[in-house]
């Protein structure tokens, strides 16, 4: 049994145009001291699902189905008192954009104590002498001046290192960063990757780090699941999935992103049209009206049939969602000439 | 701070200097001849001059403003022209040093007037201002917290029809019901506390308080509803329930701070127009206070006490202005000034 | 992008592919424009410049908090930054937030007045402009932003947001201006019958389009993208990049391309300035930019990407770490404005600015250790050319043995870093 185990999770919102299916059907595991990337564009339900593993949707609104079983426990059938003190306390959260993320009246002191003290009964004292000890975990320099400062005073990168100190500050088993760079610098990105890696080993946590960048992942992450319209649509090992990626959306991911270090005859070869609506989600395969490889497979099956989530050709617990009989051969054929043909030649 | 505060007095005093300015060229632009109005209906053109004379309605409007404004400084004495004064002595009559004029028609100086109707006004703003306050925030939260259902609707339907209804029609009508038909309350007449003591003033400033406060409320019931839960969207309050804090300190410590924020401003405002005068409640109600004042001027033409009224109600503006925004700096650390 | 609010989520009316019937085969042919794959973009080296940007300087007041307010400071947000842009060409400009990229833009579309330098533009200089004079050179360039949610207005039409220009110009006669709109919605690859929608019913992606078609409406001799793709999804920026490619090659237009993805700025810019506090610190032609940098914060920066490739084969590149943050533009530091953070810094550093120094065919550096990573020299290379001793103070017996300028352009001879003397091609 894996540490973090998430079983056919579901989540639906109603509206009055009919039901919005975020997350449609997601499994994966997760041990301590590994990482998840997930990796989807905007809409594709990536941080729909990680809210729902913190209890975060509201029940007006939300339709939350599945199992979420951390260390053994449904986190989905505790009473939401419980999961509230789980929240913060074994599960904590980074988010995209730390400027938002902290409130802009309290000092970033109070802030991370504040996390400290719902849930270890301690003074304030102690929990603002805890909050300094973290903010020089970080890498805050002069942290118990620091301490002090309101959110605006702080540059991005230290807002971040903040926000990390305040989501570890209880010691969780697991840690659900989204976006945890996105709006940072490269420099100032590679310090918190940097900085996260270090803590992982420190703390021993399980990380969930969602992402649209394909470099973050490839640094950070173990295992890579990509999602697509609500969908887990590939999933596996970080290696494996970006040396031999066998869905033609992951494909589109890997070659409409230019790479600093890439061949220059490499080219840009987008994928076509807008991502899917989850009200009104295309029918068959999510992905087809995009797809470029859809005329290989025999039939209207893209059409007509969602594919199942089946083994790769090269087995090791890959999966991915396509109707493509022989994809390994396609991408070896036809898409990596294009997008980097020096890889080619080494193979 | 404290040489923001003393910049933005300045620039207030600045502001006021330039909208009295403008308020006497303004007036004088009026058609009717002060001077005429001010000696009455039966006054000979001899007595209309030497009304002219004796209010210093014969010099240039820019004179009578600087005028004006020395004797808010100083003190001025009427009347005005010195062989007038010389010749009757008797008649003489001071204007002490904050003199905002002489309203020939109720022969008394303006500041004294001001002085007999402002606690009224006062005390209805400072009541009214409690209840709409206190209402409107506590009724706004609630309907936040349980948007959608039926206690949120029923709370906007509330505020909707006391928003639409006018102030005279609620005002008369609980007049007529509460203390009339069925004899609740007295009919309210304004009591000083000196003379009813705390219980009397209040009993009768109540009914006029509740009429001004329903229609606040209503407007500030709708606006701490939206600025509530634009509040809870924020990514702030998301971080605040991924710490795992209840839902009190989420909703009063990180939702409610940052919602109540506007309202400050809204709030500052709108007490310190009330300050200057309820109009049509107390027009209403019967009290005397700067809203009946500034009716009473306006029906009589007492140029006079309409300019001192107007500067003061701007005086109440501009420093609730500053007032407003030095609050503002204490809520949020984002606007202090280095 | 969060996807927290995912029941606002859905495609535009009309736009979803199942909703198509019959055509579903050609669900993406409005793309089709699009979807030819394109390879880097190649030089203009030869071209002339449209563009000459000379010791650009750019300066924002700062003011005291006391009684009466007094100027105290400035914050240097471009300060002597110097480039050209040939005709049809495109200088990618990138650099970290703060560095001063963005308001260089806008001093070229002159959004805001230079506190100094020239900015040439097809052979006048119109930093002095006046804003009478300036509406003719709106036609000339023009400007992409970078949120495509923000920069159009949300109460008019497309039609009327991408045909305003012609009317504002009187171009065109109200009747023909649109016929036109419906061709540049074409040519951007959207369908020409939508110009009566509003912006909302767009995705991200097309309202990007539309704020190209908006901008190529009085067919500019030079365009200013900031930061055209970083608002929008993985799989869209590549459409956006190969539109803004194909409208390049199309209509001849110059680009002045700013963004923080130095990938990005590779593919599509021939030549490329990094920029670091207001100061551009190194400007080269593409190879020898991302595979020869010299200055250690061109190599900084490079090794802080993520590679998805070096990754997946096992492995990461070694990392340069940077430690700490920018300074701030009010009081940058003495010298050279990366010595706080650099691990090369030496005395000189502290007293002497290093000049923008030409050190091969097209490539200039501003370090007085310039060198390729690894092989940054002992001893400041400038010392010799500037008349100062190691340290950096000015040396009595040594001249200046060459005249360091801030031209814009490239000259025929360069300083070769390892022979230390004066080279030409």
């Amino acid at each position: 049994m894996s540490f973090l185990s998430v079983r056919d999770l579901r989540v639906h919102f109603p509206t009055i145009d009919g039901v919005v299916k975020a997350t449609d059907g997601l499994s994966f595991d997760l041990e301590r001291g590994k990482t998840l990337g997930i990796v989807g564009e905007s809409g594709s339900g990536k941080s729909v699902s990680t809210s729902a593993i913190l209890g975060l949707h509201r029940r007006t609104n939300a339709i939350v189905s599945g199992e979420i079983l951390l260390d053994g426990v449904d986190l989905l059938k505790i009473s939401d008192e419980d999961m509230r003190r789980r929240r913060g306390r074994d599960v904590a959260m980074i988010f995209q954009d730390p400027l938002s993320a902290m409130h802009p009246y309290y000092r970033v002191g109070n802030q991370i104590a504040e996390a400290y003290r719902v849930h270890h009964d301690v003074s304030k004292k102690a929990a603002r002498a805890r909050a300094i000890e973290m903010l020089d975990r970080v890498g805050i320099p002069q942290p118990d001046r620091r301490v002090d400062d309101y959110p605006h005073q702080f540059s991005g990168g230290m807002r971040q290192r903040a926000m990390i100190a305040m989501a570890l500050i209880n010691n969780p088993s697991l840690l659900i960063a989204d976006e945890p760079t996105t709006a940072l610098d490269v420099t100032v990105q590679a310090q918190i990757l940097d900085l996260l890696q270090d803590l992982q080993r420190d703390f021993d946590a399980a990380v969930m780090i969602i992402t649209h960048d394909l470099g973050v992942v490839a640094e950070m992450a173990h295992d890579v699941l990509v999602m697509y319209g609500g969908r887990c649509v590939e999933y596996g090992s970080t290696k494996e999935i970006l040396t031999h990626p066998e869905m033609p959306y992951t494909w589109g991911l890997l070659s409409s992103i230019p790479e600093v270090g890439a061949d220059p005859e490499a080219k840009l070869l987008p994928i076509p049209g807008n991502p899917p609506s989850l009200l009104n989600p295309p029918s068959g395969c999510h992905f087809h009206p995009r797809c470029t490889h859809r005329d290989k497979v025999p039939g209207d099956l893209c059409w007509t049939v969602s594919p199942e989530l089946t083994p790769g050709t090269r087995g090791d617990g890959h999966l991915k969602r396509c109707h493509l009989a022989n994809p390994d051969v396609v991408y070896e054929r036809e898409v990596l000439p294009e997008i980097a043909p020096d890889l080619v030649e080494e193979r | 701070m404290f040489a923001y505060v003393v910049r933005r007095l300045f620039i207030g005093v600045i502001l006021l200097i330039v909208m009295s300015l403008v308020t006497f060229m303004l007036f004088f632009l009026m058609p009717q001849d002060p001077a005429r109005v001010a000696c009455g209906k039966n006054c000979s053109i001899a007595q209309i001059k030497q009304t002219e004379k004796a209010l210093g309605y014969d010099k240039p409007a820019l004179t009578q403003w600087v005028d004006f404004l020395q004797g808010v400084v100083v003190g001025r004495e009427y009347p005005e022209d010195k062989t007038l004064r010389e010749k009757a002595p008797e008649l003489i009559s001071d204007c002490a040093a904050p003199c905002l004029g002489y309203s020939r028609v109720n022969q008394v100086t303006v500041a004294s007037e001001i002085k007999e109707a402002f606690p009224v006004s006062l005390s209805l703003a400072v009541l009214a201002f409690l209840m709409w306050i206190i209402g409107g925030v506590l009724f706004g939260v609630i309907a936040a917290v349980t948007k959608g259902t039926v206690i949120d609707r029923g709370i906007v339907a509330l505020s909707l029809v006391f928003y639409a209804f006018p102030t005279f029609f609620i005002g008369l009508f609980l007049l007529k019901f509460i203390a009339i038909k069925w004899g609740l309350v007295d009919v309210p007449s304004y009591t000083t506390i000196a003379e009813g003591g705390i219980g009397g003033w209040l009993s009768n400033l109540f009914l006029p308080s509740l009429t001004l406060a329903l229609f606040f409320m209503a407007g500030y019931v709708r606006m701490t509803r939206a600025f509530v839960l634009e509040s809870m969207t924020e990514d702030y309050i998301r971080t605040a329930r991924a710490k795992g804090l209840k839902r009190g300190p989420v909703l009063f410590k990180h939702t409610m701070r940052a919602a109540l924020t506007p309202l400050v401003t809204m709030a500052g405002l709108d007490f310190a127009g009330l300050m200057g005068g309820a109009i049509i409640t107390e027009s209403v109600f019967n009290f005397n206070g700067l809203g009946k004042l500034v009716v009473d001027a306006n029906v009589s033409y007492d140029l006079p006490t309409l300019i001192g009224l107007v500067v003061l109600l701007g005086a109440f503006v501009i420093v609730a202005n500053i007032i407003v925004d030095v609050l503002y700096a204490v809520i949020d650390p984002r606007v202090r000034v280095a | 992008m969060s996807d927290q609010q995912l029941p606002m989520v859905g495609g535009m009316p009309g736009d979803d592919p199942t909703s198509r019937g019959g055509e579903r085969l050609g669900a993406a042919s409005q793309f089709v424009e699009t979807e030819r794959p394109h390879s880097a973009a190649q030089a203009h080296f030869d071209a002339e410049p449209i563009l000459e940007v000379r010791d650009l300087r750019m300066y924002f007041p700062v003011r005291s908090a006391g009684i009466i307010r007094r100027t105290v400071g400035n914050v240097q947000a471009v300060d002597g930054v110097s480039f050209q842009v040939p005709k049809g060409g495109s200088l990618g400009l990138v650099g970290e937030s703060g560095c001063g990229k963005s308001t260089t833009g806008r001093l070229i579309t002159r959004l805001y007045e230079p506190t100094g330098g020239s900015i040439e533009f097809d052979g006048r200089d119109i930093s002095k402009t006046s804003s009478r004079g300036l509406k003719p050179l709106r036609r000339e360039i023009q400007m992409i932003f970078q949120d495509p949610y923000t920069s159009l207005n949300p109460r008019h039409t497309v039609g009327a947001i991408v045909g305003a220009p012609l009317l504002i110009h009187g171009i065109l006669p109200k009747d023909k201006v649109l016929p036109r709109v419906q061709e540049l919605l074409e040519i951007v690859g959207l369908n020409p019958e939508h110009y009566n929608r509003y912006p909302h019913e767009f995705s991200g992606g097309q309202r990007q389009r539309i704020g190209i078609a908006r901008a190529l409406t009085l067919q500019p001799k030079l365009l200013v993208a900031d930061e055209p793709v970083s608002a929008l999804d993985v799989s869209i920026q590549a459409q956006v990049i190969n539109l803004l490619q194909e409208v390049q090659r199309e209509f001849d237009i110059a680009f002045l391309f700013i963004a923080h993805d130095l990938a990005v700025v590779r593919h599509f810019c021939p030549e490329v300035a990094v920029m670091y506090l207001g100061k551009i610190v190194e400007i080269a032609d593409r190879d020898s930019l991302y595979d020869r940098p010299n200055h250690p914060y061109t190599q900084a920066l490079l090794s802080a990407v993520p590679d998805v490739r070096q990754a997946a084969v096992g492995g990461r590149r070694e990392r340069i770490r940077l430690e700490g943050d920018v300074p701030s533009p009010i009081n940058p530091p003495s010298g050279c404005r990366f010595r706080t953070r650099c691990s090369l810094a030496q005395e000189i550093c502290a007293r002497v600015e290093p000049p923008l120094l030409q050190i091969g065919k097209r490539h200039k550096v501003a370090c007085h250790f310039a060198g390729e990573l690894g092989h940054h020299p002992e001893r400041p290379v400038t010392a010799s050319l500037l008349g100062v001793d190691d340290t950096g103070t000015p040396d009595p017996g040594a001249s200046p043995s060459i005249e360091v300028g801030n031209d814009p352009g490239y000259a025929d001879t360069w300083f070769d870093l390892q022979r230390k003397t004066m080279a030409g091609a």
